[in-house]
C-alpha cells in the first residue's frame, strides 16, 4: 500500500465530525460542568452514559417507544448523579475520584453479571432497538459531504442530530455559567469555604452540577446507543472516563466551547496520527521490530497519555483558557 | 499541602473522640448518607438472591472442586484462597498508601508499577533477552527494576511537578495519564497475550489436614507475610520509618527539625514501587498468569483496602487489602464469583459513607 | 457612641450584656487531648465593637469556627439575634446575617475583583439554577449589586482595581477585599478574624474608620486583633481568651489592668500553651493557604 497522506487527513477530517467526536463532545460538556466549572473529580462519568444508553435500550427492548427510553435514561442518570452525590460530595477530590470510578464500575459489572441478564443481556448487550430513529431520517439514501470527506445517509442523520444536540447543551452550559449560578460554580471550584460563609448552599450546587453534568453525560449516552444501534457493557469501561477528560482538558476546562473544540481537535489528531502510523508500518517505513499495526492502536493510547500529562502541567487551561488565571496558582 | 493531607488523616485514626459528632450526640442522621447504603445493601442482597438460583455456585472453578467437601472445609479453603489474595493486595497497596501518605498523592498509576514488576520477572524468567534465570532470581531483580523505576517517577516527573506546586487535581490526572502511557507501552513490549512464568507453570495442590493448597500459593503466603512483617519493622523501628512517619504528619516540622524531605520521599516510591512489583510476580504466579492489564485490573482493589484500612499509613493497607482478599473470596461461597468485585467495590464506598471522618480524619481546619 | 451600655455591666467573664446579639453557652472544642475551645458562658452586645484577644493559639479562630457551622463543636448551644444557630450549615449563619472572614484570606484568585464583590450579595435570583436561564430577570438585580460593589470598593481603595484576577492583588488588598465581600452580605453581625494583619499603618488606620463606621451604622462587630493598640483604641467591650477559657472581659480600662490577662500572654503560669505539640498544629493551619 502506498503512503498517502491525504488520505490520512480524510480520515481525521471525518472522524474529527464524526459520531465519535460528538459522542465525546457531548460527555464532555458534561463533564465540564462537574469538573471545569466546578472542580468536582467526577471518575465515574462513564456510568451516567451507561445509564443513559441502557436506560434506553432496555426500555425499548421491552416493548416501550424509544422518546420513551431516552426519558428514562435521562432521568436514571440524574438520579445517578444525585445518589453519587449525597453522600459523597462531601469528601475531599481524590475520594470523590475513587468512589465514582468504583460505582461506575460496579454499574458495569451488573449489567455484565448474569443476574441481570434478562434486562441487559449480559455480556452480548442489546442490538437493534433504534430503527425508529432512522425511520425519521429525512436524508434520501446516498453519500454526503466535502470533497472526499463523506459520510451514508443514516451516519449523516446520527451526526447532524448529534451535532444539534451538542449545541443545545452548550447553549445551556453557557446560559448557566455566565450567570450568577456560574459565578457561585467557579467560587466553589477555588474555595468552598469562601463560598459558605457568603450564604451559598456549597453542597446544593456540587449536587446540581453533578445531575446537570449526569443528565448530559446520559444524553451523550443515549447518542452512542441509539447511533450504534447497540449497547455493551465492555463500552463503558473506566478508559472512557479518562479520554473524555483529556477531551475537556484539551479544549479548556470551564470553557462553554471547550469540549467542543476538544473533541473535535482530540479525534482529529488521534485519527490522523493512526492513520499515518498504520500507513507507515504497512509501507515499511516503520520496521517491523518496532511496531507492528496491531500495535498503532497502542500508540494512540500512550500518545493520549502523555498529551494529558503535558497539557495539565503545561496548559492547564487548555487551548480556550486564559493564561492568566493559572499563573496564579504559580504565585 | 500535602504533608497536611496526611496528617489528617493520621490523627482522626488515632482519637475517634476527635469525631465531633459522636462524642457529642451532635450528630445529625444524615438522611442520603443512610439511604445510599440501604440501596447498595437492597442491590447485592437482591442480586445474591437471584445468582444463587440460576449459576451461582457453578462458576467457579475452586467451588466446583471442592464440590464434594463439607462446608467448613470449602470455608477454610476458601479463606486461605483469599488470604493469597489480600496479601498480594496487601503487598501492592502498602506504597500506594505510603505514597500517599508522604505527598498527599492519589497514584492510579500505581497498578502499572504492580504490572511491570510482572512483567519484567517474565522476561527474565522466560529468557527473551539471551539468558534465563529462575523465578525467585527473576523475582528479585524485578523487584530491583520495580524500585529504579519509582525512582524514576519521583525524580523524572512527580518530584518537579511537586516543586512547579502543581495543584492536587492536576497530579491526579497526570497519573491517570501516566498510568495510560505505561499500560500501554507494556502492551506493545510485551504483548495482549496472557503468559504463564516459565517456572511453576503447572501446580498440584497438597492437603494439609482440610486444607489443600499448591506449594506456589504457599510460598506467597509464607514469603508475603514476611515481607509485611519486614516492611512494619522497617517503619516502626528505623530512622528512615520514623522519618517517614514524621513526613507524613507533618511535612514542614520534619523539614525544620532536619529531616531530608526529599530523600524520604524518594525512598517512599522506591520501597513502595518495589512492593509493588513483588506483588505483581505473585499475583502472577498465584492467579491469572501474567497480562499487561494485570495490575490495572487490581488497582481498584488496592484503592478498596487502602481505604477500608485508613488511606496514608502502612499498616493500614496491610489489614484493610487482607480484608478484601478474603471477604471477597468467602463471599463465592454464597454470591456468583461475577460480584466478588461487586463487593469489593460496595465495601469500599460504604467504609467511605460511613465513616469518612474515621478515615479523612478530623475535618478540614478552616480559617 | 454606644459606650454607656455597658456602664452596668460588670467587668467579669460570662457577664450577662443588656442587649445581646450572641449568647453562647457551653461551646467545648476537643481536638484529641486538647481543649481548644471551652466557654462556659458569653455574650456580645448588639451595636458594638467587640474585640477578642488571647495568645497564640487561645482558640479564637476556633471559636470563630465554630459558631460560624465551619466546625462543630463537642456540645454547648449558641444563638444568634434569638436563633438558634446549633447544627446549623455555616451558609444559613451567613444567611441570617452572620458573616465572618478568615484569618488565611480566601479571596477568589481566580474571580475578578468586582465577581468576588457580587458573590457576597443576597437575593440574587440567578444563583438558581433556574433563575439564570431567564437573564432579563437577574440582569437588574445585578445592576444594583454592582452599584453596591462600586461604592464598597471605593470605600476600601480598590476600586481601581475592580476587573483584575483577586489574585493579583495584595496581601493586605486582598484583606480588603475580603471584608468589603463580606460586607456585600448586608451582614448584621460581622466576625473578623485579624482583619488588619498585614495591611499597612495607613490603611490600618481607615480600616479602623470604617469598622466605627459599621457600627454607628448599627452593626455589630465582633474581631480578633493582636494588636494591642489597635484594640484599645477601637473596641466598645474585650474578651480575653486564654487555653480555650474566656479568662477575662470588659472595658478597655479593666482588661489592661486585669493582671489574669497580663498573665495569660506572659505565660508564666500558663506554660503548656507553648509546648511543642501545640506549634506542631500551629504550624499545621498556618500552610493551609498554599
Ligand atoms: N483542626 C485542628 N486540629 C487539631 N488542632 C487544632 C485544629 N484547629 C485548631 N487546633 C488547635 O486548637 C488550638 C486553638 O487554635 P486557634 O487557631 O483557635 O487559635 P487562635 O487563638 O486563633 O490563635 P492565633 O492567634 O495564633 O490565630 C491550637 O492549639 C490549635 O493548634
Ligand atoms: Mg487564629
Amino acid at each position: 500500500m502506498d503512503f498517502d497522506i491525504v488520505r490520512s487527513f480524510v480520515d481525521a477530517m471525518r472522524s474529527a465530525f464524526g459520531t465519535s467526536a460528538v459522542l465525546f463532545a457531548l460527555a464532555g460538556v458534561g463533564l465540564n460542568v462537574m469538573f471545569g466549572y466546578t472542580g468536582l473529580l467526577n471518575f465515574g462519568h462513564v456510568g451516567s452514559l451507561l445509564v443513559g444508553g441502557y436506560g434506553t435500550a432496555i426500555t425499548v427492548n421491552l416493548g416501550g417507544p424509544l422518546w420513551l427510553g431516552i426519558l428514562i435514561g435521562i432521568t436514571a442518570a440524574v438520579l445517578l448523579g444525585l445518589l453519587y452525590g449525597l453522600p459523597t460530595v462531601r469528601l475531599r477530590e481524590d475520594y470523590l475520584a475513587i468512589v465514582t470510578i468504583a460505582a461506575a464500575e460496579i454499574l458495569r459489572l451488573l449489567t455484565r453479571s448474569s443476574a441481570l441478564e434478562p434486562l441487559t443481556q449480559g455480556v452480548f448487550g442489546i442490538q437493534k432497538f433504534a430503527d425508529n430513529f432512522y425511520d425519521l431520517n429525512p436524508f434520501p439514501r446516498g453519500s454526503y459531504g466535502v470533497w472526499r470527506i463523506t459520510w451514508d445517509a443514516n451516519t449523516l442523520w446520527a451526526i447532524v442530530v448529534g451535532w444539534l444536540l451538542v449545541a443545545l447543551c452548550v447553549w445551556l452550559v453557557w446560559m448557566l455559567t455566565r450567570a450568577p449560578w456560574g459565578r457561585v460554580l467557579k467560587a466553589i471550584r477555588e474555595d468552598e469555604d469562601a463560598a459558605r460563609s457568603l450564604g451559598k448552599n456549597v453542597f446544593g450546587y456540587k449536587l446540581q452540577s453533578l445531575a446537570i453534568g449526569g443528565a448530559i453525560g446520559a444524553l451523550a449516552g443515549v447518542f452512542f446507543a441509539v447511533q450504534s444501534q447497540s449497547v455493551n457493557p465492555d463500552s463503558f469501561q473506566p478508559i472512557f472516563t479518562f479520554l473524555a477528560y483529556a477531551v475537556v482538558i484539551l479544549g479548556g476546562p470551564g470553557r462553554a466551547l471547550g469540549p467542543v473544540v476538544g473533541s473535535i481537535l482530540f479525534w482529529f489528531l488521534l485519527s490522523f496520527t493512526e492513520a499515518v502510523l498504520r500507513q507507515a508500518v504497512s509501507a515499511g517505513f516503520i520496521p517491523d521490530w518496532l511496531l507492528t499495526a496491531q500495535e498503532v492502536a497502542a500508540v494512540r493510547w500512550i500518545l493520549v497519555g502523555l498529551g494529558l500529562m503535558l497539557l495539565i502541567t503545561f496548559r492547564p487551561q487548555g487551548l480556550l483558557g486564559s493564561r492568566e488565571e493559572t499563573l496564579i496558582d504559580a504565585r | 499541602m500535602t504533608g497536611r493531607a496526611g496528617s489528617r488523616l493520621l490523627a482522626g485514626q488515632h482519637d475517634p473522640v476527635d469525631d465531633p459528632g459522636r462524642a457529642a450526640g451532635h450528630r445529625r442522621f444524615s438522611v442520603p448518607r443512610l439511604v445510599a447504603i440501604a440501596l447498595v445493601v437492597v442491590a447485592v442482597a437482591l442480586i445474591s438472591d437471584q445468582a444463587m438460583g440460576a449459576t451461582g455456585l457453578l462458576g467457579d472453578n475452586t467451588l466446583v472442586a471442592q464440590a464434594g467437601r463439607s462446608f467448613g472445609a470449602r470455608f477454610l479453603n476458601t479463606v486461605v484462597d483469599g488470604l493469597v489474595v489480600g496479601l498480594i493486595i496487601a503487598l501492592t497497596s502498602v506504597g500506594l498508601s505510603l505514597i500517599f501518605g508522604v505527598t498527599g498523592l492519589v497514584n492510579f498509576a500505581h497498578g502499572e508499577l504492580v504490572t511491570f514488576g510482572a512483567v519484567v520477572a517474565w522476561f527474565l524468567n522466560a529468557g527473551t533477552w539471551g539468558f534465563q534465570v529462575a523465578l525467585p532470581v527473576a523475582t528479585v531483580l524485578a523487584v530491583v527494576a520495580g524500585s529504579v523505576f519509582g525512582a524514576g517517577l519521583e525524580k523524572g516527573i512527580f518530584g518537579p511537578l511537586r516543586r512547579r506546586k502543581v495543584p492536587n487535581i492536576s497530579l491526579i490526572v497526570t497519573t491517570i495519564g501516566l498510568s495510560l502511557v505505561v499500560r500501554h507501552v507494556i502492551l506493545i513490549w510485551f504483548g495482549s497475550g496472557t503468559q504463564k512464568y516459565r517456572d511453576y507453570a503447572t501446580q498440584v495442590a497438597k492437603d494439609y489436614g482440610p486444607i489443600s493448597i499448591t506449594d506456589v500459593k504457599l510460598a506467597i503466603i509464607i514469603v508475603s507475610l514476611l515481607v509485611l512483617a519486614l516492611v512494619g519493622l522497617l517503619l516502626m523501628k528505623t530512622k528512615l520509618g520514623k522519618a517517614m512517619r514524621a513526613v507524613r504528619d507533618n511535612r514542614d516540622l520534619a523539614e525544620a527539625s532536619g529531616i531530608d524531605v526529599r530523600k524520604v520521599i524518594l525512598a517512599t516510591w522506591m520501597g513502595g514501587a518495589a512492593l509493588a512489583a513483588l506483588g505483581g510476580v505473585f499475583q502472577g504466579i498465584g492467579f491469572a498468569g501474567v497480562s499487561w492489564d494485570l495490575g490495572f485490573k487490581l488497582l481498584l482493589l488496592m484503592f478498596a483496602g487502602v481505604i477500608l484500612g485508613g488511606l496514608g499509613t502502612a499498616f493500614g493497607a496491610m489489614v484493610g487489602g487482607i480484608l478484601i482478599g478474603v471477604v471477597t473470596q468467602v463471599s463465592s461461597l454464597w454470591l456468583s464469583t461475577e460480584f466478588k468485585l461487586v463487593i469489593a467495590f460496595a465495601a469500599l464506598i460504604i467504609v467511605l459513607l460511613v465513616r469518612p471522618q474515621g478515615i479523612l480524619g478530623k475535618k478540614e481546619r478552616v480559617g | 457612641m454606644p459606650a454607656d451600655v455597658f456602664a452596668d455591666v460588670q467587668p467579669v467573664p460570662g457577664v450577662a450584656k443588656p442587649d445581646p446579639v450572641l449568647v453562647v453557652d457551653g461551646v467545648n472544642r476537643h481536638f484529641g487531648g486538647l481543649v481548644a475551645v471551652d466557654i462556659d458562658h458569653l455574650e456580645v452586645q448588639r451595636g458594638t465593637i467587640t474585640g477578642l484577644i488571647g495568645p497564640n493559639g487561645a482558640g479564637k479562630t476556633t471559636l470563630f469556627n465554630l459558631l460560624t457551622g465551619f466546625d462543630t463543636p463537642n456540645g454547648g448551644t449558641w444563638s444568634f439575634s434569638g436563633n438558634d444557630l446549633v447544627g446549623l450549615p455555616a451558609y444559613r449563619v451567613a444567611r441570617l446575617g452572620m458573616v465572618r472572614t478568615f484569618q488565611l484570606t480566601k479571596a477568589l484568585m481566580k474571580l475578578t475583583v468586582m465577581d468576588n464583590m457580587k458573590l457576597g450579595a443576597t437575593g440574587q435570583s440567578g444563583e438558581k439554577v433556574f433563575g439564570a436561564l431567564l437573564p432579563w430577570r437577574w440582569r437588574e438585580k445585578e445592576k444594583e449589586i454592582e452599584a453596591r460593589a462600586e461604592v464598597l470598593l471605593e470605600r476600601f481603595t480598590l476600586a481601581h482595581m475592580r476587573d483584575e484576577l483577586a489574585g493579583t492583588l495584595s496581601g493586605g488588598q486582598r484583606k480588603l477585599l475580603e471584608l468589603a465581600r463580606a460586607l456585600m452580605v448586608e451582614p448584621t453581625l460581622i466576625m473578623l478574624d485579624e482583619p488588619m494583619a498585614g495591611v499597612n499603618p495607613a490603611l490600618t488606620e481607615s480600616l479602623l474608620v470604617h469598622i466605627k463606621a459599621l457600627r454607628d451604622e448599627g452593626m455589630s462587630v465582633v474581631f480578633i486583633e493582636h494588636d494591642m493598640d489597635v484594640i484599645m483604641d477601637i473596641s466598645d467591650w474585650i474578651l480575653v481568651m486564654a487555653e480555650g477559657k474566656l479568662i477575662a472581659e470588659g472595658g478597655p480600662a479593666d482588661v489592661a489592668a486585669n493582671p489574669a490577662v497580663i498573665d495569660a500572654y506572659l505565660g508564666e503560669h500558663h506554660g503548656e500553651a507553648a509546648t511543642p505539640e501545640n506549634e506542631v498544629v500551629e504550624s499545621e493551619g498556618e500552610d493551609g493557604d498554599g
